[in-house]
C-alpha cells in the first residue's frame, strides 16, 4: 500500500488530521476498548436492550399465537415483515460496498468507517434474517428452506426466487462475517499485546489466532482480503438483486418490472450509508474521533448519498413513465393508485424524504454540516423503509379481485417487532463498539505518509505545504 | 564498523533454553526494508520480517515469490459451481423432479443465482481458511512471544527476526549483521521447543 499524499491540485486532502502517529491510532481506537464506557454509551446501550427484551415478547407471543396476530391479511400477505426484511438486508449493503467496492477502487479514505460498517452490515444482516424466519408461521419447519435431506423425500424448489434468496443472503451474511473476520485479525493482536490483565489477553489473544504480524503472513493476509474484495463486490450487487426478484419474478402489477434489481441496488447503497452516516456521526461525538474520521470523510459520504438519492429519484420517475408507455391498465392503476391513492401519505413520504432531502447535498455548506447530514439521515433512513412499504402494500392491497380491497393496518405486534429489531441492531452495535477495535488500524496506519519505505521524515517539504484537513 | 557491540542486547526466554530466534527492532518501516534487504543478500532463508501493517515493497526485500493462494481460491470456486450444479440437478430433476410455473424440471436459466452463490461461497471459504492455512494460523505458541519488546509490533515498532534453524545462522556472524543495519535494540530468545 504505497502513499503518495492527497493531490492538492484537486483538493484532496490528508486522510487524518496531519501529525497523526502510529502510536496516537492505537491509542485513540484501543483506549475506547480499554477504558470505562462512558455514560452515553450505558444510556444507549440499556435503552437498546429493553427494545431487544421488547422484540423477545413480541416474537415469543407470535410463535404462540400465529402470524394472525400481524395485520397481513388478504391479499395484503406481505407487509411489515417482508418489508422490514428488504429494509434491513438493503442497509447492510453500504458496508460491503465501503469495505470492498471502494477497496477496489483504492478509495483510501474508506480506511477510516469500513470497520463499523462492515459491522453494521452483519447486524444488519441478522436483523434482516429473523424476518423470514418468524414470517414461515410454523417456524420449527423453518428448515424446510434447506435443501437438507428428509424423511419425506422432497427438496425445496431451485426455480423460486425466494430459494435464491436463503442462498443469497446465507452467503452474504457468511462471506460478509469471514471479510470481517480477516480484516479484525490483526487489530485483536494490538488489544492482546496491550491487555493489561490475562483475561483480555486470553480472550483477545485467542481471537487473534496467534498472528505475530509477519511479513509472509501479510502477504497472504493482502491477497485473501484482495480476493475477499473481489468476491464481496459482485455478491453485494447479486443480493439485493435476488432479493427484487422476489418482486420482479412474480405477475403482480407495480413488481414485475426489469427495473427492480438495479434500482433495489442503488436504493440498498443509498439507505446504508444513511445508516453509516448515523452511526458514525454517533460514534464520533460520543467516543471523540474526530481526528480519526474528519468532515472529509463527512462530505464524501454525502457525496454518495446525493449520487444513489438521484438515481433512486430517476427509478420512482422511469416506474411511472413505463406504466404509461407499456399501455396495461393495470400497471397503470397501480401507479396512479400509489401516488394518489389511499396510501398518498407513505409515497409523498417516501418522495420527500428520498429524492428532494438529498438534493439540499448540491450545495458544500450543507453536505458539511454534522447537524443537517444527521438530520438527513435519519430522513433517508426513513424514506427507504416507506420505499419497501410502497412497493409492498400499495401494489398488493387492491388486488385483481375488487371485493377484496382494503386497506393494511399494523397491529400493536407489527410494531412491536419492527422497533425491536432497531433494538437488537442496536445492542449488537453497541456492545461492538465497547468491544472490538471500532476502526481498522492497521489498515489506517498503512495510508500514513510515514507507513512508506520511501518516506523521509526530515525531507517532507510536500506536506508543509499541504492544506491540513479540518477536523471537527 | 565502530559502533559494533553498542546495541543494546538482552536474552529472553525460559532459563535453560537454546536459542530459537534472534530479534532486531526498527522505529521506521524504511530501516526494517534495509536490514530485510541485507538478511536476503546474506542469503538466509529462514527469517521473518514483523510490521504493524503490511509494507509495500517488503515482499521484494525479503525475496518472497508470489502467494499461492489464488490457485487454493480457483480451486474452491469450480468445486463451489459443481457442487451447486449438482445439488440442483438431484434435487431437481432427478430426486424430486416436478413442474412448477410451466418451467421443465431442467430449466438451465433458473440455476443461475444459486451456483453463482456456492461459487462465492466456497471461494471465500478458499480465500479464508487456505490464507489460515498457507500462514499456519492459528499457532498460539511461538518463541517469539517470549519477548516483551516484541508486543511493540502490533503498535508502532518494526522488527527482523531470524531463525536459529537457519543454515546461515552463527551467533556472532548474525549478530553483526543485524548491528550493521542499526536496529534499536538486538534480543536473543530462547525457547525449550524451537
Amino acid at each position: 500500500m504505497s502513499n503518495d499524499g492527497p493531490i492538492q491540485d484537486i483538493g484532496e486532502k490528508h486522510l487524518v488530521v496531519p501529525g497523526t502517529t502510529f502510536r496516537k491510532i492505537t491509542e485513540a481506537v484501543s483506549r475506547v476498548t480499554e477504558n470505562p464506557a462512558p455514560r452515553g454509551w450505558w444510556i444507549m446501550f440499556l435503552a437498546a436492550v429493553s427494545f431487544t427484551g421488547v422484540l423477545g415478547l413480541a416474537i415469543g407471543y407470535l410463535f404462540f399465537r400465529g402470524v394472525g396476530v400481524w395485520g397481513n391479511n388478504s391479499p395484503v400477505g406481505w407487509a411489515w415483515d417482508i418489508t422490514n426484511f428488504v429494509w434491513w438486508v438493503g442497509i447492510g449493503h453500504a458496508g460491503t460496498l465501503i469495505s470492498a467496492v471502494l477497496f477496489l477502487f483504492r478509495q483510501k479514505w474508506r480506511t477510516s468507517i469500513n470497520r463499523f460498517a462492515e459491522a453494521m452490515t452483519i447486524f444488519a444482516v441478522i436483523c434482516a434474517l429473523l424476518f423470514p424466519g418468524i414470517h414461515v408461521g410454523r417456524v420449527w419447519h423453518a428448515y424446510y428452506m434447506f435443501p437438507i435431506p428428509n424423511s419425506m423425500s422432497i427438496w425445496p424448489n431451485f426455480k423460486s426466487p425466494l430459494l435464491w434468496d436463503v442462498f443469497a443472503v446465507g452467503t452474504y451474511f457468511t462471506v460478509s462475517t469471514l471479510f470481517w473476520f480477516v480484516g479484525l485479525i490483526p487489530d485483536l493482536a494490538t488489544l492482546r499485546d496491550r491487555s493489561v490483565n490475562s483475561v483480555r489477553r486470553m480472550v483477545y489473544g485467542f481471537l487473534s489466532l496467534g498472528w505475530r504480524s509477519s511479513n509472509r503472513h501479510w502477504q497472504n493476509y493482502e491477497r485473501a482480503y484482495m480476493i475477499l474484495a473481489a468476491l464481496s463486490t459482485p455478491l453485494v450487487l447479486s443480493v439485493h438483486s435476488v432479493v427484487s426478484f422476489d418482486f420482479a419474478t412474480s405477475v403482480e402489477p407495480g413488481w414485475h418490472t426489469t427495473i427492480f434489481p438495479p434500482y433495489f441496488v442503488a436504493g440498498a447503497i443509498f439507505s446504508g450509508f444513511a445508516m453509516v452516516m448515523t452511526l458514525m456521526l454517533v460514534a464520533r461525538v460520543v467516543f471523540k474521533m474526530n481526528d480519526l474520521v474528519t468532515m472529509t470523510h463527512v462530505e464524501l459520504m454525502n457525496k454518495i448519498i446525493l449520487a444513489t438519492g438521484t438515481i433512486v429519484g430517476y427509478a420512482y420517475a422511469m416506474e411511472f413513465f413505463i406504466a404509461w408507455y407499456s399501455g396495461n391498465e393495470y400497471e397503470r392503476y397501480v401507479f396512479l393508485n400509489r401516488a394518489f391513492g389511499p396510501y398518498a401519505w407513505a409515497y409523498w413520504t417516501m418522495i420527500s424524504c428520498n429524492v428532494i432531502s438529498p438534493q439540499l447535498y448540491w450545495f458544500k455548506r450543507l453536505r458539511t454540516n454534522i447537524p443537517l447530514s444527521f438530520v438527513i439521515s435519519i430522513f433517508v433512513n426513513i424514506g427507504m423503509w416507506f420505499e419497501r412499504f410502497v412497493i409492498i402494500v400499495t401494489s398488493l392491497h387492491r388486488d385483481f379481485i375488487p371485493s377484496s380491497w382494503g386497506y393494511f393496518h399494523p397491529t400493536p405486534v407489527d410494531i412491536a417487532i419492527y422497533m425491536g429489531s432497531l433494538g437488537l441492531f442496536f445492542t449488537l452495535f453497541l456492545l461492538f463498539i465497547r468491544w472490538v477495535p471500532m476502526i481498522a488500524m492497521a489498515e489506517l496506519k498503512s495510508v500514513l505518509p510515514e507507513a512508506s519505505a520511501h518516506h523521509h521524515a526530515h525531507d517532507d517539504h510536500d506536506h508543509h505545504h499541504a492544506q491540513p484537513a479540518k477536523a471537527e | 564498523m565502530a559502533d559494533v557491540h553498542n546495541i543494546p542486547l538482552t536474552r529472553v526466554g525460559p532459563e535453560g533454553a537454546s536459542p530459537a530466534l534472534v530479534l532486531a527492532e526498527y522505529d521506521t518501516p524504511a530501516a526494517c526494508m534495509h536490514a530485510a534487504e541485507k538478511v536476503r543478500d546474506a542469503g538466509y532463508t529462514h527469517f521473518d520480517v514483523h510490521t504493524p501493517f503490511p509494507v509495500h515493497g517488503m515482499d521484494k526485500a525479503m525475496g518472497l515469490k508470489d502467494s499461492r493462494l489464488g490457485w487454493i481460491v480457483a480451486t474452491m470456486a469450480i468445486l463451489g459451481f459443481s457442487a451447486a450444479v449438482g445439488l440442483i440437478t438431484w434435487a431437481n430433476v432427478i430426486s424430486y423432479p416436478f413442474v412448477v410455473g410451466g418451467k421443465p424440471p431442467l430449466s438451465i436459466p433458473a440455476y443461475a443465482p444459486v451456483c453463482f452463490e456456492l461459487t462465492v461461497l466456497f471461494s471465500a471459504f478458499g480465500a479464508v481458511f487456505g490464507m489460515l492455512g498457507l500462514n499456519k494460523l492459528p499457532q498460539h505458541n511461538h518463541p517469539i512471544f517470549e519477548s516483551d519488546r516484541f508486543r511493540a509490533v502490533t503498535d508502532d515498532k518494526f522488527f527482523v527476526s531470524v531463525e536459529c534453524a537457519d543454515p546461515k545462522y552463527d551467533e556472532s556472524g548474525t549478530r553483526a549483521l543485524l548491528e550493521s543495519t542499526k536496529p534499536n535494540h538486538i534480543e536473543i530468545v530462547e525457547d525449550n521447543e524451537p
